[in-house]
């Protein structure tokens, strides 16, 4: 810790960097913190309680635009960075990517794409136990008890958008839902809307989603909206194995993708 | 006011009663780990283990969407009808709310009815009893007691439950509505002991800033670098203002059915997104969430005292519970107060 | 079962395949139900999801998708975009228990003009048997505040459903 914080503040007083997004103690659990200055970047902490994916802030150009940028990056913020560097949102090199490896040999600073792509080959994923198990006991419900759980779950929905906006993947400047000619999805809260809402979510993100959960922890009914991505990866991984380098599964094909259900 | 004792064995069967009155009861049901007011159909579903539930019970009066008129289009002439006051439940008893959640009715009807009375508002305001119960525990994120709020205040409730010991409850009637709930079933009650002192079996929430010094200091600091430095980490959802009971802001929107009618829609809204503000010219006035977030901030705690007489907040902790990030406003007003 | 329940079929069609290959059958003589409505489109890759959603949402009982035979696409490759994107779309709404049976996805060329006849009528037939698709056009209407039309109210009988 004491590691990030030294190396941090040498970046900053050398004007290496403008910014660092990392955490600091929150209330409860960390939570991030954007530091500009040295006093700033001594209230910085990195253990493993550092989950959130901060990958979201940087294509916030408010807070981002024509600076240079420090992040602590977990697992899943590596990933959607990756991600990002892929659809041309963050450029090589502007970005110190701070890792923390699996095997505790300290801090690792990353700078470009194949070396962020390299760890995340050798970095083991962390187990996704609780969502597959999830997934799975969804999928063995006769359809109409699956519709009802969703319906269930998906009607207390308010639309808040606490998904989209700690998504790192949603960073358009305007969102299917504010598209009103035609009015696609309804803005307001409503059980089918709701779901058509969610159902757009994710298919915006096939092939693209880290898979960090980061939309159902934001959510502040408790909503298992990460589930819905969950099955997402899991379908694309499946039928168009795993997701690799430029262009996005949909806007690609193979003439040999195989279904069963087209007569 | 007038004070009773009710049993903790007689709750349940004094809901049923209700019930069987034929009234709606709304109260905190238990699921998936969150607690979230519902309509329930046995008060056996009830559960009170929480400290706070999931969502207020702003809902009951101000739906998250709600059809304000339609319209019909025929031959050249449009006919319309208006809001119709029967689509609402007859009589709704909302059990189990806090103090917090109660005292929030204030800030909302002075909101909707400041000028003129907002029908829909009013309409559901009359069909409601509120029957809360004290707080006796709290959890980090609560403040009541900072923005003049109490764990056993009877701001806005009608009935106002006070756990005593594990065997019963406290009862302070404190209107006419609830005296009305609790006259027909007065079989359940019993006279409260004259020594009752409900303070002890109140949870002890801190004070955490003075909200007075707090205005003083907001207002004073419009052009200050705490409105840009405070919402660095804001992600810009709208979780804070749909969990919170004093919030108010809303959408008018079109269900439009084809092009001969539709309905007109009144949705909540939040005044953090960058689009509440944006025109159609494409300029926005509070176009940065630093602006935003000052805007919130400055409405509920100095515009509405100045203006309504009345605080936006009721120190219930949800917007802080909710926040993705940890925007913890209890711990961010503090920091106003130090300026 | 109510022998009167007409379905309602909305059926997405490209221009350059399957819209001609349901000309062909009228063309042919050859009779099928009359309950699918024809939307026709450039290309199955302009068919957006979200139309499908729509179609449920404002009373259709049953779907069907279709367009040209893979590797014959006027544009070379939109049936093939689309064709991923209903693999995924398809297993998300099974996922969300959105009926899945009620949407016929098919490649009809411009000369199946048989096929199509044959595709429309099993289509009705089977949306026939499955009863009007309430659910979704309940959660469509479904206003907060009134959760108990949706989750509580037990559904009515099919037989009382209004139907055309």
């Amino acid at each position: 810790m004491n590691e990030l914080k030294s190396k941090v503040k040498e970046l900053l007083g050398s004007k290496e960097i403008d910014l660092f997004i990392g955490y600091e103690q929150g209330t409860r659990l960390p939570r991030p913190l954007l530091a500009a200055s040295c006093e700033e970047a001594d209230r910085l902490i990195f253990d493993e309680y550092c989950t959130g994916n901060l990958a979201v802030y940087l294509t916030r150009k408010d807070l981002v635009g024509g600076k240079k940028v420090g992040i602590a990056a977990s697992y899943y913020a590596m990933r959607s960075i990756s991600r990002l560097l892929d659809e041309n949102q963050l450029q090589e090199g502007a970005v110190k990517i701070f890792g923390l490896p699996p095997d505790g040999a300290g801090l690792k600073v990353f700078e470009t794409v194949a070396e962020v792509k390299q760890h995340l080959q050798e970095a083991p994923a962390p187990p996704k136990q609780v969502e597959d198990g999830w997934v799975k006991e969804i999928e063995e419900m006769p359809a109409a008890e699956r519709w009802r759980f969703w319906a269930s779950e998906l009607s207390k929905c308010f639309r808040c958008y606490a998904c989209r906006a700690a998504c790192p993947m949603c960073y358009c400047t305007k969102c299917i839902v504010e598209v009103n000619r035609p009015q696609w999805v309804q803005p307001w809260a409503a059980t089918a809307s709701n779901m058509e809402w969610q159902i757009n979510r994710v298919m915006h993100m096939a092939g693209r989603c880290a898979d960090c959960g980061a939309c159902g922890a934001a959510c502040p009914l408790g909503l298992p909206v990460h589930i819905i991505a969950h099955k997402m990866v899991e379908m694309v991984t499946q039928n168009f194995g795993e997701p690799a380098g430029k262009g996005n599964v949909l806007s690609t094909f193979s003439p040999n993708d195989k279904e069963n259900f087209i007569r | 006011m007038e004070q009773k004792y009710i049993p903790k064995s007689s709750i349940k069967a004094w809901l049923t009663s209700i019930k069987d009155d034929g009234k709606h009861i709304y109260a905190p049901v238990a699921e998936n780990g969150k607690t979230h007011f519902k309509r329930v159909k046995s008060v056996d579903e009830i559960s009170m283990g929480h400290v706070q539930t999931a969502q207020s019970a702003k809902g009951m009066v101000f739906p998250r969407t709600e059809k304000l008129f339609s319209y019909v289009r025929q031959q050249g002439d449009v006919a319309l009808q208006d809001y119709d006051p029967n689509d609402i439940p007859c009589s709704t008893v909302v059990f189990g709310l806090h103090p917090c959640d109660a005292a929030a009715f204030k800030p909302m009807t002075s909101v909707f009815n400041w000028g003129s009375e907002d029908k829909p508002f009013s309409e559901r305001m009359q069909r409601v009893a509120l029957v809360s119960i004290s707080c006796s525990k709290c959890d980090v994120f609560c403040f009541c007691t900072s923005v003049n709020g109490h764990p056993g205040s009877t701001e806005g409730s009608d009935i106002l439950l006070t756990a005593i010991g594990d065997d019963g409850y406290l009862v302070e009637i404190i209107t006419e509505k609830g005296k009305a709930l609790a006259d027909k079933h007065a079989e359940f009650f019993e006279a409260a002991a004259t020594c009752i002192s409900k303070e002890e079996h109140l949870a002890p929430v801190p004070v955490k800033f003075s909200a007075g010094e707090v205005q003083r200091k907001m207002a004073g600091a419009f052009e200050g670098e705490i409105w840009k430095k405070q919402p660095l980490r804001c992600l810009g959802c709208g979780a804070c203002a749909f969990v919170c009971p004093a919030c108010t802001c809303f959408d008018i929107q079109e269900n439009a059915k084809g092009s001969n009618g539709g309905d007109r829609m009144r949705c909540w809204d939040s005044c953090g997104f960058s689009l509440f503000t944006l025109h159609t010219s494409g300029h926005n006035p509070r176009g940065a969430q630093s602006q935003r977030w000052r805007q919130r901030l400055l409405h509920k705690f100095c515009y509405m005292p100045e203006r309504l007489s009345v605080r936006g907040c009721t120190g219930c902790g949800r917007c802080s519970r909710a926040c993705p990030v940890d925007m913890n406003l209890s711990e961010l007003l503090n920091e106003f107060e130090l300026i | 079962m109510n022998t009167n329940f007409e379905p309602k079929i909305l059926a997405f069609v490209c221009n350059w395949c399957t819209y001609a290959g349901a000309d062909l059958t009228g063309t042919s003589r050859i009779k099928y139900a009359s309950n699918v409505k024809i939307v026709r489109f450039p290309c199955t890759g302009r068919i957006d999801f979200m139309l499908l959603l729509k179609a449920f949402a404002s009373g259709s009982d049953g779907i069907i998708v279709s367009g040209c035979h893979p590797n014959d696409c006027h544009y070379t490759s939109g049936n093939f975009h689309a064709r991923r994107r209903w693999i995924i779309f398809r297993g998300l709404l099974d996922f969300l228990g959105i009926d899945t049976r009620r949407i016929q996805f098919s490649w009809v060329s411009a000369a199946e003009g048989a096929k199509w006849a044959d595709i429309v009528n099993k289509t009705v037939d089977n949306v026939r048997a499955l009863g009007p698709y309430s659910e979704y056009r309940k959660a469509a209407e479904f206003l907060a505040g009134n959760e108990d039309v949706l989750l509580n109210e037990d559904v009515p009988p099919k037989d009382q459903e209004v139907t055309q």
